[in-house]
């Protein structure tokens, strides 16, 4: 079973910044959306996110806006900061592929 | 752009971050609240979909934790929480804060006095403008600080380095302001000194370089603040008042403003007179003999833009000029500057040594206490390994438990440093208003207000302490193994790491307490060599006998007395005391020896033709005597004569040399009876008698020459002196009081406006000659103390862990038919034997460091059985009386109790 520390470091914030870069996000939603990107193979303790999550907000690439959903419950809207993200992207998916080609 | 936005994020969290806190957590509520809602909608129950929400998430805590240090400015608010925690911690164990703040507060309440005392002393510059600038200048090789007048004069107008260059001089002199004529310090000083120094007068107005036309032509006073608040109550009519001094008016012309004492740290004037009316103030003047260096201290502000060196080279160039003008008064002219508080090299450089030495034994005793500390943590990370363990198995991470443990650390130095500044502050006050001369100098003091430096320092040694200690049981924290701990259960192992290895090797908790034992040795061991040797120094041989002698100054100056009148009132003096019953011996001195210092000449062999200074045989001591004073004194005459009421101006000059100055300059004491010699003036002098050597100048200097000459003959016209201060030595084992009374009596008869003082000799020999090294001893001894508690402390703190953590062993070894002995074996061998190694290597060190203390305390040598006795008992008390209760409580040990507890 792989797990979060076998993950080369950055993959978890590479799987987060492509899952919340097709649209605004909470929390549980981009989990949802790795592990359907993932096909279900990454299985990680789910609060592990959250660190990597935030970590991103604070780096300047996600944006947080703290509000209700529907349902009254807190969540999180993430959106990329475009420019810095995709920047970074380019540089990262390169070797992220090659990784997932094993 | 990255830092930007993590300092924006930083304050953002700093200004609300307990609101994004909330936000974040209810984030991680609300994902596991969906999962669950997810869950349940796949068919689960919603106690069993709630269950699977949280395990699926993991350790909400720890996420909790890594979310709030992803976010950033969680820094504060964990800071805040461990100080919370540590606080918690420290007053659950009030002994151990006890303790540990105590120990802290006096490392650095010590540090901080000491640092106080050289800020005061040696960095603070004075309180006059632009003192940076200011600088003294020394001479020759020695570095001596006093200049003859005419050579003032010379560098004043010859160099083009200073801003002007001026000139004091300190006495005292009976001052009459109408009613009765009090002893008063002043400062005799040019007539630039006040524009030389910038100062502006708080009233009325300064004398100037103007007002000088000659001898006496500068009647004038400047009266301090402190002087005319507490002599003339403020009253600022005092501006042109007409006052005596020694019977001669003066013109108060101003006041001084409140802050400016002189330039003198230790000692502040009265009243500052212009050095041209010496004669009317001391009798005499040295305003015309260039040989006569007489001029405490010359002085000015370097020009700007000329540095030190610059001005040296050219005071330099003057002094190769005034050597070959003056071949005969001026030899080895070579000048340096110095900073004018402390009198220069002739007191600074003891005082900064000293103070170095200080600040170096103060340190020690802060490493002490840190060692003390770092074992005591050390022994409580040991404690805390369960706790440290169940946080680690929690998911706390390693550096936040360091932080934690590092937080605590610092707390408690921060704590400790506030203590010991409050109580360094009590001190130095004391200190500030203590008068250690309050006989002789009553205006002599320390001024050592503690300033924003002293805070600033003891606040970093607090923090830089607690680092230090608190780095102590990191490997500890870094090694535990959560499983194992927790594994081991409760009574089984409760301090993990460390039973591995227990009595096999030194942990760092035992290199510690030997470490902290051997400073503290070093410390009990310089005090005790100081205080032995300044036991010993009271029983000394001095070359004369200080025990039942009674000193009376007088200044026949301040009576009026002048020419041959002196001579003749010194006579009627020592005649009358000498028919005081129960006296047995009277003799007069000009200045007694070890009396702040000496006067002393040059003389050349009988041969030399030439005398100029580079031909002198010997710098001697000079003592200008009556008859009877050997007696008076109990020096032993050795060979030849003592003087007789003959030996006057009408006879040959005759003079009683010391054994010093006999093999000096005559080769044996045989040789020198009947030998001749020259004074600097050409005279030829005849010896009649050697005496034995003494001390004269300081303690520890090494057999000086000496001279004795009759006073009667120095104040013929051969030399010109005349001798106003007289010292009339007493010798009688009556009681003090009842002789002050009785010589009182007998002196008012002669003359009823003579003032006078009485001192018991040993009592004065304490306040000059002994100062120093009963500071120094006073000093050492505190250090001493203070290393003794640190021993106390730590060898105690030791006893009593082991001791605690022994107990079911000890238990055992009770019910197993163990004896009282073989208890006492098993709990305190261990620390017994860590002492006994700590004060060994202490006790080596200190018997080192001690050849240094010699210096300053005289007889202070470290090769005295008694010492070593007195160290060796000293530590073995300490160290019995620190394993007392932990003994005790060995032995008390029931080991039904103890097995029961299980």
């Amino acid at each position: 079973m792989p797990n979060h520390a076998q993950l080369p470091s950055g993959t978890l914030d590479l799987l987060i910044l492509r899952a919340i870069s097709l649209g605004p996000l909470h929390g549980y939603g981009v989990l949802l959306r790795i592990e359907q990107v993932s096909g279900n193979a990454l299985l990680i303790e789910q609060g592990a996110l959250y660190p990597g999550l935030f970590r991103l907000v604070r780096q300047g690439l996600l944006k947080a806006s703290w509000g209700s959903s529907k349902n009254n419950r807190n969540r999180l809207a993430a959106a990329i900061a475009s420019a810095i993200a995709r920047s970074r992207r380019k540089n990262e998916i390169p070797r992220l592929s090659s990784f997932s080609c094993r | 752009m990255k830092f930007l936005a993590y300092l924006r994020s930083l304050a953002a969290k700093f200004f609300h971050g307990s609101a994004t806190a909330n936000d974040m957590e209810a984030e991680l509520r609300s994902h596991i609240q969906h999962r669950a809602d997810d869950l349940e909608r796949s068919g689960l129950p919603r106690m069993e979909a709630e269950r699977r929400a949280r395990i699926e998430f993991g350790g909400y805590e720890k996420f909790r934790e890594e979310s709030h240090e992803a976010l950033g400015g969680n820094f504060i608010e964990s800071f805040m929480q461990d100080v919370r925690f540590s606080l918690r911690l420290l007053r659950k164990s009030p002994g151990f804060t006890i303790v540990a703040v105590l120990t802290l507060a006096l490392g650095i309440g010590a540090n901080a006095v000491v640092f106080s005392v050289m800020n005061a002393l040696i960095w603070r510059p004075l309180n006059v403008p632009e003192a940076r600038s200011l600088y003294a200048i020394e001479r020759g090789k020695d570095q001596a600080i006093n200049h003859s007048y005419l050579d003032y004069v010379d560098l004043r107008d010859r160099n083009r380095s200073f801003d002007g260059l001026a000139a004091y001089n300190v006495s005292d002199a009976g001052l009459d302001t109408g009613n009765n004529p009090s002893g008063i310090w002043l400062m005799e000083v040019t007539g630039n000194y006040f524009d030389v120094l910038k100062i502006q007068p708080y009233l009325g107005r300064f004398f100037h370089g103007s007002d000088e036309h000659g001898p006496n032509s500068a009647p004038y006073i400047v009266l301090t603040y402190t002087y005319w608040h507490s002599h003339f109550q403020e009253d600022r009519s005092v501006v042109g008042r007409v006052v005596q001094i020694n019977k001669h008016p003066f013109i108060i012309l101003g006041v001084a403003p409140p802050d400016f004492r002189g330039t003198l740290l230790f000692l502040g004037p009265d009243i500052w007179v212009p050095l041209v009316n010496q004669e009317q103030v001391e009798g005499m003047n040295v305003l015309n003999a260039r040989a006569n260096r007489g001029i405490l201290m010359v002085m000015g502000h370097l020009k700007a833009g000329v540095t030190p060196a610059q001005a040296v080279s050219d005071l330099n160039s003057i002094g190769s000029y005034l050597e070959k003008a003056y071949p005969k008064e001026d030899g080895n002219m070579t000048f340096s500057l110095t900073r004018p508080y402390l009198a220069g090299d002739w007191l600074g450089g003891p005082v900064r040594e000293f103070l170095a030495g200080l600040m170096l034994l103060a340190g020690l005793i802060l490493l002490a206490a840190c060692a003390n500390l770092g074992s005591l943590f050390a022994a409580r990370a040991a404690d805390r390994s369960r706790e440290v363990a169940l946080r680690l198995a929690l998911g706390s991470s390693r550096r936040r438990i360091l932080r934690q443990v590092f937080t605590e650390a610092v707390l408690i130095s921060l704590i400790g440093g506030m203590v010991g500044v409050l109580g360094s502050l009590l001190l130095l006050r004391g200190l500030s208003a203590w008068r250690p001369l309050s006989t002789t100098a009553p205006s002599m003091h320390l001024p050592v207000n503690p300033d924003a430096n002293i805070y600033l320092f003891a606040l970093l040694l607090a923090v830089a302490s607690g680092f230090l200690f608190g780095a102590v049981p990191v490997r500890q924290i870094l090694r535990t193994n959560p499983y194992e701990v927790v594994k081991s259960g409760p009574g089984e192992s409760p301090n993990g790491f460390v039973t591995r290895r227990v009595g096999r090797r030194m942990t760092v908790r035992d290199l510690l307490l030997v470490t902290q034992i051997a400073i503290c040795t070093v410390l009990v061991t310089s005090s005790m060599v100081a205080v032995r040797g300044m036991a010993r120094s009271l029983h000394s041989n001095f070359g004369f006998e200080p025990q039942n002698a009674m000193l009376v100054s007088t200044a026949l100056n301040m009576a009026g007395y002048d020419g041959d009148n002196v001579s003749a009132m010194q006579k009627r003096m020592i005649d009358a005391l000498g028919t005081i019953p129960g006296v047995k011996a009277v003799g007069s001195v000009d200045r007694p020896p070890l009396y702040f210092g000496a006067n002393s000449t040059i003389v050349f062999r009988d041969k030399t033709t030439d005398l100029a200074p580079s031909n002198a045989a010997a710098e001697v001591m000079l003592y200008n005597i009556s008859p009877g004073y050997f007696d008076a004194a109990r020096t032993a005459l050795l060979a030849g004569r003592a003087f007789s009421w003959h030996d006057d101006q009408n006879e040959p000059l005759v003079a009683v040399v010391n054994r010093e100055f006999a093999a000096k300059i005559f080769g044996s004491v045989t040789n020198a009876i009947g030998g001749y010699y020259k004074r600097r003036d050409g005279s030829r002098v005849q010896v009649v008698g050697v005496v034995e050597d003494g001390k004269y100048a300081s303690l520890t200097e090494d057999p000086q020459p000496a001279m004795f000459l009759p006073f009667m003959q120095s104040s013929s016209s051969h030399t010109k002196e005349h001798l106003f201060s007289v010292v009339l030595v007493v010798r009688s084992t009556r009681d003090p009081q009842q002789l002050t009374a009785a010589i009182k009596s007998t002196l008012q008869e002669l003359d009823a406006g003579l003032p006078f003082t009485t001192q018991i000799w040993t009592k004065q020999l304490n306040d000059s000659a002994m100062f120093a090294s009963r500071v120094a001893t006073m000093a050492l001894g505190v250090l001493g103390i203070i290393g003794a508690m640190l021993s106390i402390t730590g060898i105690f703190g030791m006893a009593a862990y082991s001791v605690s953590k022994r107990l079911r062993e000890l238990g055992v070894r009770v019910a197993l038919g163990a004896q009282r002995k073989e208890v006492l074996q098993a709990a305190l061998g261990r620390a017994v034997k860590l002492l006994a190694f700590g004060s060994t290597a202490g006790l080596l060190l200190g018997l080192l460091a001690s050849r240094v203390l010699a210096f300053i305390v005289y007889q202070a040598t470290p090769r005295d059985p008694l010492v070593l006795a007195g160290a060796v008992l000293a530590m073995s008390l300490l160290g019995l009386l620190a394993t007392w209760i932990p003994a005790k409580r060995a032995l008390s040990v029931d080991p039904l109790i103890l097995l029961r507890e299980e």
